[in-house]
């Protein structure tokens, strides 16, 4: 997967200057958009193997209850830590469960991933004396090395640029790597990676793993931006929004999971707005139109448009 | 012929599918750098055995060894692994990739890096050895065209050079000039049989087309029914009328 | 464990097993016949509830005896699955036949929301509540324990429609066409056979089960906006376990999980949400095509 450098300049200035130009609940938006971006790319992975994870909620989860118990144990707020144990929890939570989950594939795969996120949502809303039940755990206001890191405000908005940047650089190293590439081959050919000597198994167990990692950070800054953790994170509705970005947006590009999840959460912004009981309605039908008539999502429209406009590229793959 | 090492001996290898009997008790030996061909009718066992051989079936009885080493019931992966290679009848190959990357991720296995998180695939050295391997192929013109693009011929050579990548010991064809036209067969044959003995790789080829292998292989397996019952030069085996009767006989 | 506690675990779990089986038959019906994962599925569910609650006081106002009120919820029901089932089918489902699952899900999805919100533009966002077919039955009280006659009309209501689906598939000359269908698409084709209609009518079963689970569960609770989300992922779960396009495994997999339920509440009731989903990851773990269903061939 070659890196294309010239929109991902574009999208970075654009990210960079624009919330300097526009009022400061689109900077909240983008803020929402962005960790979610983060959290899509790991379901984005598993589309590109052919495969669904209906539970990435569990990570997720476990990211946003990271935050909710660091806060209500050790009043500890300190985003540097908790962005490095939020991504620990994750990859652990994914290496445990993984075991299990890396030995199926198809609507299995997807449904016990299912199975293990509302597990965990079951445990989160029963366990009230622990987790805070429905009510869940506030957790206030962020830290940076001890400075009050308020959601909303420029400072949170790029600290999570930051950490988006960061992501977007390993998982473009990831889908560069030959474990990337055999990740994607899943998807086309088992029977071929096998007889290379390669464990379909082993690449689907990292993959998850790095999922799991993805899911994690995600929740922490989750956690911050909304101001409190509840279990509706691991609700497997969560689960579905994240896949339904994912296919949004497109998931052969690392971009495409951008595009979806700013498309989604504008969308979703202004049809609560301004239709409270039919942004749901609005979202479903234009995702109707996308599986309809173009499938490959957000990212299929926009290359649609570019090669309609520049010369066709020499023999360009797509990753 | 100067007698090589053993690289491969089955032990009354057994296989039954209910009644059929897909294997029954085969012993062959092969030696290292021999290039052996195997034909039948359909249904002889053929391609039943290069699956026992690579660890797709399990056999009922008997053993197979592979240089030395038992791996009768190991996985296909295991034995792959090993140096066991092996191409197929319908190519299979990665449909969504172009040429070149399905022989980096054959590469990349070799070497051991398949599981590798950080190296990216297009890593200089390999990207070059990739090209090589293409070019000694004849697929270089397609290296970056998507695998669909490929016309039959092409499928087939890079299935095969897909298994070749991985630097095999043993190298298993399973029908490598099937569906191919019968202009192309022997460029096809020939190209095959070029890159195999440069590199000294063991070769064992099902073939139905007894030209092919009359003119490419030193030594010819015949099954039929699940058993061998010829083994030697191919003229002279296949000069025989009861094998002549067997193969054509009920093709 | 005495007597009595073992007769409500057994009164509560065969209840919730049928309230169970009736969500679940029509999705695993679907995926055995159409090989979709109906995600809509607890939508039109959601919509019998609606459609069979408001329809029954709108006639219990007009004087309709509350007798009769049980033909309402079935004639919402109907009104719903006739309605919702030919227009997903044809209009929605036929363009992915064949396509990625992942297309499918998000289809299907979609339409969840879509008809989600349309339950709140309809019917507002106020629980709607009737009391007629419920108390209308009445209770009995056995050892000192108050038990509602209206779970014996559920009950009654999932085991006979079990039975009759059973037996559509089974027993009658529609039900071997469908089988044929489901084996070979393409000589049924060959041979004549409306594969069409044949889906459309396979669904439609499908919407109806989820209609009438709808309806038959509304008297129980009251109906308010968002409940098909938590029914979609329980119908899943029971689909999985019993095993997947499984008509028996929904009805074991439903029996299973209700009774392992009613354990949970009266025993350990902290397990109780909880429950279903272990026993999914528990079945999923040692046999993953679920009790009864069907292995998936590898092919070389």
């Amino acid at each position: 997967m070659r890196p294309n450098l010239r929109v991902l300049s574009i999208v970075s200035a654009l990210l960079i200057l624009v919330p300097l130009v526009v009022p400061s609940w689109v900077v909240f938006i983008l803020t929402k958009a962005l960790f979610i971006f983060i959290a899509v790319l790991g379901v984005a992975l598993f589309l590109r193997g052919g495969q669904i994870t209906f539970g990435h909620a569990l990570f997720f989860a476990t990211g946003t209850y990271t935050v909710g118990f660091s806060v209500k144990w050790f009043e500890l707020r300190e985003t540097l830590v908790l962005v490095p144990m939020g991504a620990l929890t994750g990859l652990i939570m994914a290496a445990l469960v993984g075991l299990i989950m890396a030995r199926y594939r198809g609507v299995f795969f997807a449904m016990l991933n299912l199975a293990f996120s509302m597990i965990l949502y079951a445990i989160l809303l029963k366990l009230y004396w622990v987790t805070g039940g429905t009510d869940g755990i506030s957790v206030g206001t962020a830290t940076f090395l001890g400075l009050p890191l308020p959601a909303g405000t420029y400072p949170f908005y790029y600290f999570t640029l930051v950490i988006a940047g960061l992501i977007t650089y390993v998982v473009y190293r990831f889908l560069a790597s030959p474990l990337g590439y055999f990740l994607r081959a899943i998807a086309d050919n088992e029977i071929r990676i096998e007889y290379s000597g390669e464990s379909v198994r082993r690449v689907i167990y990292l993959t998850y793993i790095l999922a799991g990692g993805l899911g994690g950070v995600s929740g922490v800054l989750a956690a911050f931006t909304v101001g409190h953790v509840v279990p509706e994170d691991a609700f497997w509705i969560q689960s579905a929004q994240f896949v339904f970005i994912a296919l949004l947006g497109g998931f052969e590009g690392i971009l495409g999971s951008l595009m979806g999840a700013v498309a989604f959460e504008f969308i979703q912004t202004y049809s609560s707005k301004y239709f409270p009981y039919a942004w749901q309605l609005t979202l479903g039908g234009i995702m109707l139109l996308v599986i309809l008539f173009r499938p490959g999502g957000l990212w299929a429209i926009y290359e649609s448009l570019v090669s309609r406009f520049s010369s066709k590229a020499e023999g360009s793959t797509h990753g | 012929m100067v007698e090589t090492p053993l690289i491969l001996q089955t032990v009354d290898l057994t296989k039954h599918f209910g009644m059929i009997k897909a294997a029954e008790r085969i012993s062959v030996e092969v030696n290292q750098g021999q290039l052996v061909g195997i034909v039948g009718a359909n249904g002889s066992g053929k391609t039943t055995f290069l699956n026992l051989i690579t660890g797709y079936l399990k056999p009922e009885r008997g053993r197979i060894l592979f240089m030395g080493r038992d791996t009768t019931g190991l996985p296909p992966r295991v034995i792959t692994r090993l140096g066991v290679a092996r191409s197929f009848q319908v190519p299979q190959l990665y449909t969504h990739m172009n040429v070149l990357e399905c022989v980096l991720l054959s590469l990349a296995a070799e070497s051991g890096n398949g599981g590798s998180f950080w190296q990216p695939l297009f890593e200089e050295s390999r990207r070059a050895e990739a090209l090589e391997t293409l070019g000694r192929f004849g697929l270089s013109a397609y290296a970056h065209r998507p695998t669909s693009e490929l016309p039959e011929g092409g499928r087939k050579l890079l299935d095969i050079a897909l298994s070749f990548a991985l630097k095999p010991k043993l190298l298993l064809m399973d029908e490598p000039t099937s569906g191919v036209s019968i202009e192309d067969k022997f460029e096809v044959m020939d190209t095959l049989v070029k890159v195999l003995q440069e590199s000294n790789v063991t070769t064992i080829f099902v073939e139905h087309d007894m030209e092919v292998v009359q003119r490419y292989g030193w030594r010819v397996l015949v099954f039929d029914e699940g058993q061998v019952i010829a083994d030697g030069k191919p003229d002279n085996v296949l000069a025989d009328p009861e094998v002549r009767k067997t193969v054509l006989g009920r093709v | 464990m005495d007597i009595g506690l073992l007769t409500i675990i057994i009164f509560d779990g065969l209840n919730y097993a049928a309230t169970l089986f009736l969500i679940s038959v029509g999705l695993t019906l679907v995926y055995g016949v159409l090989r979709i994962l109906n995600i809509s599925h607890g939508a039109i569910y959601g919509l019998g509830a609606y459609m069979a609650t408001w329809l029954t006081i709108l006639f219990l106002d007009k004087g309709l005896p509350v007798y009769l009120s049980y033909f309402m919820l079935l004639m919402g029901a109907v009104i719903i699955g006739l309605i919702t089932g030919p227009t997903i089918e044809r209009l929605c489902l036929r363009r992915i036949y064949g396509s990625d699952m992942h297309i499918q899900l998000l289809l299907t999805f979609s339409i969840l929301l879509i008809l989600d919100d349309a339950m709140k533009l309809i019917w507002g966002v106020e629980p709607m509540f009737m009391s007629g077919p419920y108390t209308l039955l009445g209770q009995f009280s056995v050892g000192g324990i108050i038990y509602p006659r209206y779970t014996f009309l559920l009950i009654g209501v999932s085991a006979s429609f079990g039975v009759f689906l059973v037996w559509l598939v089974r027993g009658t000359r529609y039900g071997k066409l469908v089988i044929s269908v489901i084996q070979d698409r393409e000589i049924s084709v060959a041979m004549g056979i409306n594969v069409g209609l044949i889906y459309t009518a396979a669904f439609t079963m499908g919407a109806l089960s989820a209609a009438i689970g709808g309806a038959f569960i509304a008297p129980t609770i009251s109906v308010a906006p968002g409940f098909a989300a938590e029914v979609v992922v329980m119908a899943f779960a029971v689909v999985a376990i019993g095993g997947m396009g499984n008509l028996e495994g929904a009805a074991l997999g439903s029996l299973i999980v209700g009774l392992a339920r009613a354990l949970a509440i009266h025993l350990v009731a902290e397990l109780e949400l909880a429950v279903i989903y272990l026993i999914m990851v528990l079945v999923l773990a040692f046999r993953p095509q679920g009790l009864f269903g069907a292995v998936e061939e590898r092919r070389i």
